[in-house]
């Protein structure tokens, strides 16, 4: 199979302005004859929803909540970046694009990500036209903070909401084409089978998870916008419901998958505390603006942190990383924290944290600045602080509210104890230029995708890139491929494609319902977890990922012999839901696997320890690895390797620096 | 800790439902959602049927849970959501009983689960601003005073959990309108709309069979956001005034 990544031609500014320009557009007459499916309903997916129907597009939107506004965009906290430059710092599209492709690693491609650059700017602008409320300086304008990687105060932000006030802003648009009669919502389905006919995505089998009956939807496209991975290590950021299902059905129907062990571990979580645990809190990197990460000097130091004298603390990302100090990328800062826990300086009872304190600046930098504002003479150091404190409420306030309800203490006080977790993918379904998939028809957005991030994304990026795709780039793209489909009329679903679809399906949980073993869905995706994370996670070698794969083939057949879903498949039955994704991921989880096994090459958050610098720093191979891996998958779990070559003609590649 | 539980079960929509008892061993630092996890794999591995309940971010901000525990929407804890709240908020021995949301217009599902779809009818009858991809200017071209948005976004950060109906005795989804109509009629770009929307907005909230409001305030006291109740008296506001240019 050759990969054709369908980057226009021409300079890199100009290839998106060129491509709009160029690109066929189907005429307001016949979108309304053209039924668009858009499975997942977070950033990327409402945008896409909203934005087509305001087009003219027929819809059908999915998705598995209870309503649309309950995607896992809405938990994103900390903002979303854009080139505004309101800052007047420097900032441009083409640092935006710089910044994205270094803190990747070297490994996204290079037309994409400056398409993203540019059109970060409409992004902010269109979503406060919808009425989202960022946070504002007391002039009236936006207000903007720093994230990792990047040396520019690109980031917009409301609170610590981001994610929620824009995917509520999106919803609102999605709502409004609902209300008009332009989107047909189906809540609590899920896609369980996409249905091709003559090679091309001609709709999708969806499961009412609330009947359990299952549904045939045509469409002259279907778009994915079903999120990432995550969950394969069970112990995540994501929801309890985010899933790989739909994208793996689409891979499993001729869908390449890209980059599939490329996984961000995001250093500032809260860490584990029971084997009861069912899911990890994120605490946004934009804590990092303000908070210093450090750990005691003196191994096994038992003392309370606050006892600790300045000259015995080591803050070792300023240390090791002066220039950009607490705000390295998250790829490099987690690796930084598992280095010194693994080295026997970690804190709290499990030793598997370090300190993220506030103390320093709610003094130093917010403590004066509001004492000379109020002209407060000479303040004491208890008088900063409590200054500080007020304005580390107004813009963290739910962010250390959350921490202190689920760890009982209270950071204002104390300093947070953080560890890493794995919070996103940047693997997905492999698309070109246009967000399509190898199967023609089929596309997938957001997260779901490979594109943007290579292999490491920066912070507040993704929030950008599900609304890139939703907003502003599917709406032109997908007009190349409808344009040339105003012939096709609707095909019936009685077509003997969605008939064989929808008996695959019926099949499939037939057989899972059959099995009656002994074991609860939970423990054996509890098991994959573990496997994962110890082996394919943070740090990745020969002998465990080669382990990992019989482990992990193991425990899938065991799973298809001793699996117990209580209850029937015709009603609300939360456990088989849950089995039908487990079973996907017991299949990911071995290609991830795979994928990290023949990356012979540390990049970004891919850190094969067999490839690091002396200062153990990863260390790439660009002469075999300056690419991306994209697997085809053949039958019974085996799969082909493609690659992609990426090509750098802005951009000089370097060896990652952040010191 | 040793917990005893009293859970309504009910199979659907349509048949009957009863409380039944549970005994189960929680952490103190588990959070409430685990430890009906930890209960449910017992159940499963015993055979039984396990409790449905709904669920999602489990970091208070999807809305998705949705228990009434004690007698109150998200239990006995100010400002949290089921999801946040912790095992070590009650005592060894205690019984702890947990119901679905109960209203007319959130029927329910299966157990804990119900059916809020009539939020989303709400919202799409008038819950935005009419504003297509591609049309709009500079985002600082438009001036908003800090205060302003703020106070937007205060009301804004309502996540439709419904606790609000849950916990009033006429069921009412007034705080949650109110929020919403809050938070576009405050913005400069709400303006245009802002008499039409409430309007449409308050007579879907009729039509979906919500209570009226009397003004007790337990919907602002058990919100998980602690949304004020200021903004149901904005809502009434802003109803009578649109009324009154006749719309």
């Amino acid at each position: 199979m050759k990969l054709d990544s369908k980057i226009p031609q021409g300079s890199v500014d100009t290839k998106w302005t060129q491509y709009k320009s160029s690109v066929s557009l189907v005429n307001p007459a016949n979108k309304r004859s053209l039924h668009v499916i858009v499975v997942g309903t977070g950033l990327a997916g409402a945008s896409a929803a909203a934005t087509l129907a305001e087009m003219g597009y027929k819809v059908s939107a999915f998705c598995f909540q209870d309503s649309p506004r309950r995607a896992h965009s809405i938990a994103a906290q900390g903002g979303i970046n854009a080139a505004k430059n309101y800052q007047n710092d420097g900032d441009s599209v083409y640092r935006l694009f710089y910044d994205t492709i270094k803190g990747g690693d070297y490994r996204a491609r290079e037309a994409n990500v400056h398409r993203l650059a540019e059109v970060s700017t409409n992004i902010i602008d269109q979503c406060v036209a919808q009425g989202v409320p960022f946070a504002r300086e007391y002039g009236g304008t936006l207000s903007n903070r720093s994230f990792g990687g990047t040396q520019v105060q690109r980031t917009f932000y409301a609170a610590g909401q981001t994610g929620q006030q824009l995917l509520l802003g999106a919803y609102s648009a999605l709502e409004r084409q609902v209300g008009l009669g332009n989107v047909t919502m189906y809540s609590r389905h899920e896609m369980v089978e996409v249905v091709k006919i003559d090679g091309k995505a001609r709709g999708i089998i969806a499961r009412d998870l609330v009947s359990g009956k299952l549904e045939r939807h045509f469409g002259h496209a279907v778009l994915l916008c079903t999120g990432g991975y995550g969950n394969v290590f069970y112990l995540s950021t994501n929801a309890m419901g985010s899933n790989v299902t739909a994208a793996w059905k689409a891979h499993r129907a001729g869908a390449l998958f890209g980059n599939p062990c490329f996984t961000q571990i995001h250093p500032t979580c809260i860490p584990v505390s029971g084997h009861y645990q069912s899911k990890l809190t994120l605490m946004s990197e934009s804590l990092r603006n303000d908070g210093r990460i450090w750990v005691p000097k003196k191994k096994d130091d038992n003392r309370q942190p606050n006892d600790i004298p300045e000259d015995e603390r080591d803050y070792y990302l300023e240390r090791r990383y002066p220039a950009f100090g607490n705000l390295v990328p998250r790829d490099i800062a987690s690796r930084a924290a598992k280095e010194r826990c693994d080295a026997g300086y970690g804190v709290g009872t499990t030793k598997m944290a370090v300190y993220l304190d506030f103390k320093y600046n709610m003094i130093n930098k917010y403590g004066r600045t509001e004492a000379s504002k109020r002209g407060i003479q000479n303040p004491s150091e208890d008088v900063l602080l409590e200054l500080g404190k007020e304005i580390a409420k107004e813009k963290y306030g739910n962010l250390f509210d959350m921490y202190k309800q689920i760890t009982a203490e209270d950071p204002y006080e104390v300093p947070m104890k953080i560890y890493p977790a794995v919070h996103y993918t940047m693997g997905g379904l492999w698309v070109d230029y246009e967000l399509q998939t190898t199967v023609p028809g089929l596309y997938a957005l957001g997260e779901a995708n490979f594109s943007d991030h290579g292999a490491n994304r920066l912070g507040a990026s993704a929030l950008m890139q599900g609304l890139a795709d939703g907003y502003f780039i599917i709406p032109y793209t997908l007009g190349s491929y409808l344009s040339k489909e105003i012939h096709t009329k609707p095909i019936s679903t009685d077509h003997e494609a969605f008939v064989e679809a929808e008996k695959k399906v019926s099949d499939r949980i037939n057989q899972l319902m059959g099995i009656q073993g002994k074991r609860t869905v939970e423990s054996y995706h509890r098991e994959l977890g573990k496997i994962m994370w110890d082996k394919c996670g943070m740090a990745r070698n020969e002998k465990g990922l080669k382990e990992a794969i019989d482990e992990i083939r193991a425990l899938r057949e065991d799973f298809y012999k001793n699996v117990r879903i209580p209850g029937s498949v015709d009603e609300f039955n939360p456990e088989l839901d849950k089995a039908g994704r487990v079973a996907d991921f017991l299949e990911l989880g071995e290609l991830m696997c795979w994928d990290a096994l023949n990356r012979n090459e540390s990049c970004g958050g891919h850190f094969r320890e067999e490839y690091q610098t002396e200062e153990g720093e990863a260390l790439r191979d660009d002469e075999n690895f300056k690419n991306v891996f994209a697997w085809e998958y053949k039958e019974n779990n085996q799969w082909e390797l493609h690659k992609e070559e990426l090509n750098y003609e802005n951009i000089k590649i370097q060896q990652r620096s952040y010191k | 800790m040793n917990i005893n539980l009293k859970v309504w079960r009910q199979r659907n929509q349509n048949s009957e439902g009863r409380f039944e008892e549970y005994k189960v061993q929680a952490s103190p630092d588990m959070s409430f959602l685990e430890m009906f996890d930890v209960l449910n794999e017992q159940l499963i591995e015993d055979g039984n049927d396990p409790i449905a309940f709904d669920h999602d971010c489990r970091e208070g901000i999807c809305g998705m849970c949705s228990m009434v525990i004690n007698g109150r929407p998200h239990g006995p804890k100010q400002g949290v959501t089921t999801c946040q709240l912790h095992m070590r908020s009650f005592s060894e021995g205690d019984t702890i009983v947990v119901e679905p949301w109960r209203a007319n217009a959130f029927p329910v599902i299966k157990d804990l689960s119900v059916n809020r779809g009539a939020f989303d009818r709400i919202i799409a009858s008038g819950g935005y601003v009419s504003v297509n991809t591609g049309n709009a200017v500079d985002a600082n071209s438009i001036l908003i005073p800090k205060e302003v948005a703020d106070e937007a976004f205060e009301a804004a950060t309502c996540i439709g959990c419904g606790a609000c109906v849950s916990a009033c005795k006429n069921a009412s989804a007034m705080l949650f309108v109110g929020a919403k109509v809050t938070q576009l009629s405050m913005l400069p770009q709400g303006q245009p709309e802002r008499q039409a929307r409430v309007v449409a907005m308050v007579n879907q909230m009729d039509a979906e069979g919500f209570g009226a409001c009397t003004n007790t305030g337990a919907c602002a006291a058990e919100c998980p956001k602690q949304i004020p109740l200021s903004v149901i008296a904005n809502l009434n506001r802003e109803y009578y005034k649109a009324k009154l240019n006749g719309k």
